[in-house]
């Protein structure tokens, strides 16, 4: 990512005010950008840069514009070449009216997030492409085809009313954070532009959090990120195996992130008339941050949040945690018994998930041969490399335990 | 979440099959994957070569062999592929169904790997 691409939203927001055309001015800038990508390290950065962006988009704008070779498109041109006062004035507000733009409802949240990347974060086509493990093609279609769908639906670049605006904003906080989660779960193993997700989203929550700076839940997803980002150090150990939560070694996780993370959510809900979901994860992952070892996890308190959470805002993946934190606060059956609702329901996307806790469970309940046969299970249904090695090592331990066979193992 | 399709080909059924029905066949396909393409769905995609030109190796015991043809003698071989990146496992269904092989023979329908995980 280059210095450039964090002026993209100012291009896009300047170029859609004078030509109306958001889809030109979004294909103009990526051009502008990959242009300065490669003359400014040569002749150095130009004094204004988001001048020099919005010239050269701008031009490449009027070509494109000339190529729609309707009469009636060139009169329009002509008139718009004239700018409107003002229309080079940049508004605050830019940033947040394009991000409410591309997540558009009209999009699919895979097609909601690549746009977002680029026109937002000015990342280039090769860039998202190379995150989502596509062929270039193949990410240019997709983001050429939701802003058809944008402009059929009838978006437009401009401020939203109450309302939609609150339900919009709804739609942008989950793309960042499917956005963070993809740059996340990626592995040491993947690419370095799929981990890149996780600054992008943080750095977009923020700048949405500067814009929107009385908003509970755009303040608890920054801290849910920042405290989960966190942990990014002591989530693989040296051959690359996954380590869950319970067996981190809690002196790998960033101490800055985690106060940072901590001191938010807490001021964030001191201050909020109303807890939303991300607050309320990011008041979990608070608790977990706060323990200095597993042990010592108030697991009662993480419990109290399930709860409202699950209230709030039930899922299969709330139950599916609510039911570890039951464990862990009235006994590994109780917690087996939550998990039976799930069995059901075709939500879960990934059984693999369900057969795992349910195994882990089994195991803390003194279930051995329920819990390997859960493990081989689960091992086989998923579809992550990663998640699949730490699923066999638990096969090949329970197998162990089951051929020299000790005392059940304690929780964790 | 990203899928192989796998084409599984009987070869003598399509070698008894008329030109025109090849053809028709490879249009076929051919639609298929440009309307893939549009929708930013295809990720790659090949036919093979006939499996009569296929070899196979193995190695035990420090020795190489070569063999003439696919490693599985079968009625079925492998004939070509697609990847695809698609939204649900319905969806991937619903194209190797449409996928004009799924008449004549049959297609077969993989997940792929991936390399994230959750550390749960």
């Amino acid at each position: 990512m280059f210095v450039g691409s964090e002026l993209a939203p100012q291009v896009i927001a300047a170029l859609t005010r004078r030509y109306g055309r958001f889809d030109l001015a979004e294909d103009a800038t990526q051009e502008a950008l990959i242009a300065a990508a490669q003359q400014w390290p040569a002749n150095g950065v130009p004094e204004n840069p988001r001048g020099w962006l919005i010239t050269v988009a701008g031009r490449r704008l009027i070509d494109a514009l000339r190529a729609e070779t309707s009469r009636t498109r060139r009169e329009e041109a002509a008139v718009a070449q004239e700018p409107p006062p003002g229309a080079d004035v940049p508004d605050e507000d830019d940033t947040l009216t394009l991000l409410f733009l591309c997540c558009h409802p009209a999009l699919s949240p895979p097609s909601q997030l690549a746009l977002t990347l680029r026109a937002v974060g000015g990342l280039t086509t090769a860039e998202i492409a190379s995150a989502f493990l596509v062929p270039e093609a193949t990410m240019a279609q997709r983001i050429s085809r939701a802003k058809s769908a944008i402009t059929e639906a009838g978006g437009r670049f401009e401020s939203l009313h109450d309302e939609e605006r609150a339900a919009r904003l709804t739609v942008v906080l989950h793309v960042l954070y499917l956005m963070f989660n993809e740059g996340y779960t990626a592995t040491s193993g993947e690419q370095l532009q799929r981990r890149d997700l996780v600054r992008e989203a943080i750095r977009l929550t923020r700048m949405t959090r500067t814009s929107l700076p009385e908003d509970g839940e755009v303040a608890g997803l920054l801290a849910l990120m920042l405290l989960t980002h966190a942990r990014t150090r002591a989530r693989e150990d040296a051959d690359g195996m996954l380590i869950p939560l319970a067996e981190q070694d809690r002196s790998r996780w960033d101490g800055a992130l985690l106060a940072e993370g901590v001191g938010l959510i807490r001021e964030t809900l001191a201050r909020s008339a109303r807890l939303g979901p991300y607050q309320l994860q990011a008041a979990i992952a608070a608790v977990h941050a706060e323990a200095a070892t597993a042990d010592e996890t108030d697991w009662p308190q993480v419990l109290k949040l399930y709860d409202v959470l699950e209230a709030l805002a039930p899922s299969p993946v709330v139950t599916l945690n609510r039911a570890v934190a039951v464990a862990m606060v009235n006994g590994p059956r109780a917690g087996l018994a939550g998990l039976d609702v799930l069995d059901d329901d075709h939500r879960l996307a990934e059984h693999h998930r369900l057969a795992s806790v349910r195994a882990h469970l089994q195991e803390m309940a003194g279930d051995t041969a329920a819990a390997l046969a859960g493990y081989e299970g689960a091992a086989r249904r998923t579809t992550s490399v990663a998640e699949r090695r730490y699923l066999q090592a638990q096969v090949r331990r329970l197998r162990g335990d089951v051929e020299n066979p000790r005392a059940a193992p304690t929780s964790g | 979440m990203r899928y192989i399709l796998l084409i599984y080909q009987n070869t003598e059924a399509w070698n008894g099959l008329s030109q025109e029905d090849k053809q028709a066949m490879m249009h076929a396909a051919g639609d298929i994957v440009s309307e893939l393409s549009a929708n930013g769905e295809f990720v790659d995609g090949q036919g093979l070569a006939d499996a009569s030109q296929a070899r196979s190796t193995h190695v035990r015991d420090g020795v190489v062999t070569f063999t003439d043809g696919p490693f599985l003698e079968t009625k079925e071989a492998l004939a070509g592929y697609c990847i695809i990146d698609v939204a649900t496992p319905q969806r991937a269904e619903e194209i190797a169904a449409r996928w004009p092989d799924a008449q004549y023979w049959g297609m077969e329908i993989r997940a792929l790997m991936h390399g994230g995980g959750e550390e749960g």
